[in-house]
């Protein structure tokens, strides 16, 4: 236990020091919610009608922008090796590692997501509704992408490949985030349906997604 | 069992049985094909373009039942990391995807006439898609972990992941009501489809299926004399390395 709490404070000092880039999430987030109204056009009520579908495809996409770095750097300089051969089971090591690594990467999104709302046009409640469904389903998408993560570790050019395996499994989460955030707004379904189911896939990614991702470490070497 | 999981006992095996799979995945197609385009009947409300149903639904069981193939062998890798099962997953994968592609685009062709667009964001659709995806991505895999061993397992673990697609699939005209009709040859209390349309889809269902198995055993072959390929050309390379080394204790 207390290795594990020690692993946890690794990935954060280690992400907030040179080379960690813990923030790089949020820039990129930002650039894209930017870019969108560029794409789509100014018009204030198509973005507040798009705006929580934009913010979530923006959270997915920087998500898996940093997704890369989950067990690349630790493969390089064979702390992974280490972690290994440790006593504390692979798979609560992977857990520990999607943890922390939500914590500076997806934390921050949902931190930011009323901010950036606010640039979408979104309101009151939309604006919160939006900001509470990022943070029940980012957790899933962090666990999803581990296995993608996991799964091209040892490959030299995985970023492109990673994406293409990890995208397809990130639909559901995609579908019930979008529709709790706009429920938030008003619409005919109650908010709490897509929520709670929101929040069963991040607990199921979680209980499961760490087996298969230290399934895959071990099989790399 | 384990006899048959001898590479070379089913190199053998799998010589003698394909010409006859291939001769009878041959005549059932041609029968199917003839009972499509001959005997079944028009539809009352479809016209001639229900006939798409024999080429469109038996695809679309073979894209699950490709997977489902590929699952048991990613469990063969996974527990018995048998070669046998590498070149199984392996081989399904493409053939997969050949079908789901198939089944989309049928689907897309006869969803023109009947539903007024090439594409609606239905379940059954989406869900299929996203098969298709999981499909390409795990080719993807294969194509780029060079070592066949490394390739199996990280494919294995994938497609296990994918699994909780395919009840999803089956499942989905049934939890979510769109578009797509629901399930009419599969399902309790018998199949909803008359007797002279379900005989020219069942027997396309087995000519198709027929010919996925003669498909799948020809790479599965095909797999295993490229990995001997490749381990010879090792060993050769090796030979000539060491051919060509000079003579160490000469100059001592």
């Amino acid at each position: 236990m207390r290795a594990l709490a020690a692993l946890f404070r690794r990935e954060l000092r280690l992400s907030n020091r040179a080379g960690g880039g813990g923030a790089m999430g949020v820039v990129f987030f930002l650039i894209l919610v930017t870019i969108t109204p560029f794409a789509i056009g100014p018009d204030l009520n198509l973005l507040a009608r798009i705006g929580p579908a934009i913010l979530w495809i923006a959270a997915l996409l920087s998500t898996l922008l940093g997704l890369d770095r989950l067990f690349m750097s630790d493969h390089e300089d064979g702390s992974l090796d280490l972690l290994e051969m440790s006593d504390a089971p692979m798979e609560l090591v992977v857990l520990v590692k999607c943890l922390a690594h939500w914590a500076v990467t997806g934390l921050p999104l949902v931190v930011a997501t009323p901010l950036f709302g606010l640039m979408l046009a979104l309101e009151g409640d939309a604006l919160w509704g939006v900001a509470a469904s990022l943070a029940a389903g980012t957790p899933a998408l962090t666990f999803i992408g581990a296995i993608g993560a996991a799964l091209t570790v040892s490959l030299r050019r995985g970023g492109l490949l990673m994406a293409i395996l990890v995208l397809p499994f990130t639909v559901p989460v995609l579908i019930f985030g979008v529709s709790a955030a706009s429920a938030a707004s008003g619409g005919t379904v109650p908010f709490l349906t897509p929520f709670l189911i929101l929040c069963a896939l991040s607990l199921g990614s979680m209980a499961l997604a760490p087996f298969a991702a230290a399934a895959a470490l071990r099989s790399g070497d | 069992m384990l006899k048959y999981a001898n590479p070379t006992y089913f190199l053998r095996l799998t010589a003698a049985v394909l010409p006859w799979l291939w001769g009878a995945a041959g005549l059932t197609l041609g029968l199917g094909l003839y009972m499509t385009f001959a005997v079944a009947p028009a539809d009352y409300q479809q016209g001639e373009t229900v006939r798409i149903m024999y080429i469109h639904v038996p695809a679309a069981w073979l894209s699950m039942f490709a997977y489902t193939v590929m699952t048991l062998s990613a469990l063969g890798t996974l527990v018995w990391r048998h070669p046998l099962a590498d070149a199984s997953q392996q081989a399904a994968a493409p053939l997969g995807a050949g079908f789901t592609f198939i089944c989309l685009v049928t689907g897309s062709l006869w969803g023109k006439p009947m539903w007024g667009t090439w594409w609606v964001w239905d379940a059954r659709l989406t869900s299929v898609l996203v098969l298709f995806l999981i499909y390409l991505g795990l080719i993807a895999l294969w194509n780029t972990i060079e070592e066949p061993l490394k390739a199996a397992r990280a494919a294995a673990i994938l497609t296990l992941v994918g699994v909780v697609n395919i009840p999803i699939i089956k499942f989905s005209v049934d939890w979510w009501n769109t578009l797509h009709q629901p399930a009419s040859v599969l399902r309790m209390g018998g199949p909803a489809i008359h007797p002279t349309m379900l005989w020219p889809l069942l027997v396309m269902a087995l000519g198709a299926s027929l010919l996925f198995v003669c498909l799948h055993l020809m790479a599965i072959r095909n797999e295993i004399l490229r990995r001997r390929l490749r381990r010879l050309s090792y060993l050769a390379a090796e030979a000539a390395d060491h051919g060509l080394e000079p003579p160490v204790e000469a100059g001592a």
